[in-house]
């Protein structure tokens, strides 16, 4: 058995290692799938905090991952075209800044988050499934109808947006801010664990009945993670449409939400660095077996069955047991 | 006559054509034990969920430290005062034993929304956790994850997690339930000093423990108060004997 933090080190290392190799072997698509999976793993960190912390099995975070990404795809198809968002009440432009791209996708997330956590928490168990589902569809639907920005079609960004002091067409320096930010999320997804909130949303998650005995909340509690994390998932959204210069419906789909519950799957429910494993272990898969068959899904569906059947832990359960008891 | 801490005035609860609780008026004073007993399906459980607010009465009301709290709900009542163990362990059995405790400490603390200090750091609620862990008997198995705890240590632990509350009041359904004879002398003596803290309302099958603890006993049977009084009071009486006690007593 290996212990956790070196497994957790090992896979900090590879995506520093990767990437270094990538530039020194000039194979810069290998660059942009690293860039996939550090994007990925940041939609998986923010699923994390709902499924693995709050119990929450949302099949609708595809939601905050597709705001996320209509948000930089709106706010710079107006700015490449030179044509205001709205004029009215009053002026509001589109921007090819990074950082003010985020801070929309961010705040447009958790808005959608509480709306939907409101509504969807009222519900557990498998209804709580369906109804995240639900308004996943909504949006899917939504997209694929709104002509404006290019309905099923999606939106094409001819130029990466620019952040302060880097030069974001460079694959390497892109990828350096996209990890830069999957370690801020995981800073924080790890202070949250160990924080008093952490503490009463774990509890809220096995035995609700004793929070409210205890005299909190625990519906609120699940609000809050709700909302946190779709706010992180929407960042990622974000960061993935300017990997790609392009958004689309997809975004929003069912499958979408899938994929990210796989990512926390394969690596680990409720484990830190679960989302993060996970994610590279699909992009790799998603490379390698896609190169050799269309129908590669096959091949993931059985990796997820011997997963589930015979490691309960994910991969990081395999590798390292059972989570070790916090300090 | 002192004012009651907990007091329910005819509180009825039916479900369909079942009455599960018939006008029940019972009180809980200051520095006493009040043991509930009755057969299954007398109606206890439901009695506590309506004292507890998982339940609300069809009719009358529920009074915590001379406020109506009829209305309210669970967390609430719980802030105010009320302390609550429960028949069937409720402990995050993932966490440590030490979690559990800082639960009831935060719930206390009424503190929950931080979210980058690290709560087993938080000198004030660890020193209420530990205390009450202490109390117990249970500090040495504090770094323990609880589903390692052997059945009585769980019931140790419930106790610890309502003590953290500094409840004003305390509600106890079945304690002793599935612990050794050694175990529940050790908590019999533990309650008989906690009543001073915190009166208990005691819903218990130990009939020497009841016995031994009780200040007065309520016997419910088929959702109804047949009887409250002392314990020799109880033990003389012809209408408990009949229902409940038998050649027992």
């Amino acid at each position: 058995m290996i212990r956790e933090r070196y497994l957790n080190a090992l896979t900090l290392a590879l995506f520093v290692a990767i990437p270094f190799w990538a530039i020194t072997a000039d194979e810069p698509f290998t660059i942009t799938l690293m860039t996939r999976a550090v994007v990925f793993a940041i939609a998986a960190v923010g699923l994390n905090i709902a499924l693995g912390l709050g119990g929450l099995v949302s099949l609708g975070h595809a939601v905050f991952f597709g705001l996320g990404g209509y948000a930089m795809g709106i706010l710079a198809y107006h700015a490449q075209n030179y044509t205001p968002l709205t004029e009215w009440p009053f002026l509001i432009e589109g921007t090819k800044s990074m950082p003010v791209i985020w801070l929309v996708a961010v705040v447009v997330s958790a808005l959608a988050a509480l709306v939907i956590g409101i509504l969807s928490l009222r519900t557990a168990g498998v209804y709580f499934i369906m109804i995240t589902l639900a308004f996943g569809q909504m949006f899917f639907f939504f997209a694929i109808s709104w002509a404006e920005y290019g309905g099923e079609d999606g939106l094409s960004i001819y130029v990466r947006n620019g952040f302060p002091g880097l030069n974001t067409l460079d694959p390497i320096q892109f990828y350096g801010l996209c990890l830069g930010l999957l370690c801020l999320v995981l800073l924080f997804a790890w202070r949250l664990s160990g924080s008093p909130f952490g503490l009463a949303l774990n509890a809220a998650r096995q035995v609700p009945v004793r929070v409210e005995t205890a005299g909190l909340d625990p519906v609120r509690l699940k609000l809050v993670a709700f909302v946190v994390s779709g706010a992180i998932t929407g960042l990622a959204g974000a960061l993935f449409a300017d990997l790609n210069r392009f958004v689309s419906p997809t975004m929003f789909s069912w499958q979408t939400s899938g994929e990210i519950m796989i990512f926390i799957i394969i690596g680990g429910v409720g484990r830190l660095f679960g989302p993060v494993i996970g994610a590279l272990v699909f992009v790799a898969l998603e490379h390698w077996l896609g190169a050799l068959s269309d129908f590669w899904h096959i091949y993931l569906g059985l990796l997820l069955l011997v997963i589930v059947l015979f490691g309960k832990g994910g991969l990081i359960g395999m590798l390292c047991g059972r989570e070790a008891v916090h300090d | 006559m002192t004012d009651a801490v907990l007091q329910t005035s005819g509180i009825s609860k039916s479900f369909g054509a079942l009455r599960a609780s018939r006008d029940i008026s019972i009180d809980l004073k200051p520095g006493e034990i009040h043991a509930i007993i009755g057969p299954n399906g007398a109606g206890k459980s439901t009695l506590i969920g309506q004292i507890c607010g998982t339940l609300r009465p069809d009719a009358g009301s529920v009074r915590l430290l001379g406020k109506d709290v009829t209305h309210q709900p669970t967390r609430a009542r719980a802030r105010a005062g009320l302390g609550r163990t429960f028949q069937i362990s409720s402990l995050a059995m993932e966490d440590t034993v030490l979690q559990n405790v800082l639960l009831g400490a935060l719930g206390a603390s009424g503190r929950p929304w931080r979210f980058f200090t690290n709560v087993v750091k938080d000198t004030s609620l660890r020193e209420t956790a530990e205390e009450a862990l202490d109390r117990v008997g249970l500090l040495d198995q504090a770094r323990m994850r609880t589903a390692e705890l052997s059945h009585g240590q769980r019931r140790q632990l419930e106790v610890a997690v309502a003590l953290t509350q500094k409840p004003k009041a305390l509600v106890m359904d079945e304690p002793m339930a599935g612990m050794g004879s050694e175990g529940s002398k050790l908590l019999t003596g533990f309650l008989d000093q906690l009543r001073h803290e915190a009166p208990i309302l005691l819903v218990e099958h130990d009939m020497d423990a009841v016995f031994s603890l009780a200040d007065r006993i309520s016997v419910l049977v088929y959702g109804e108060v047949i009887a409250t009084g002392t314990v020799d009071e109880i033990r003389a009486n012809a209408a408990v004997k009949e229902a409940y006690l038998g050649d027992e007593a």
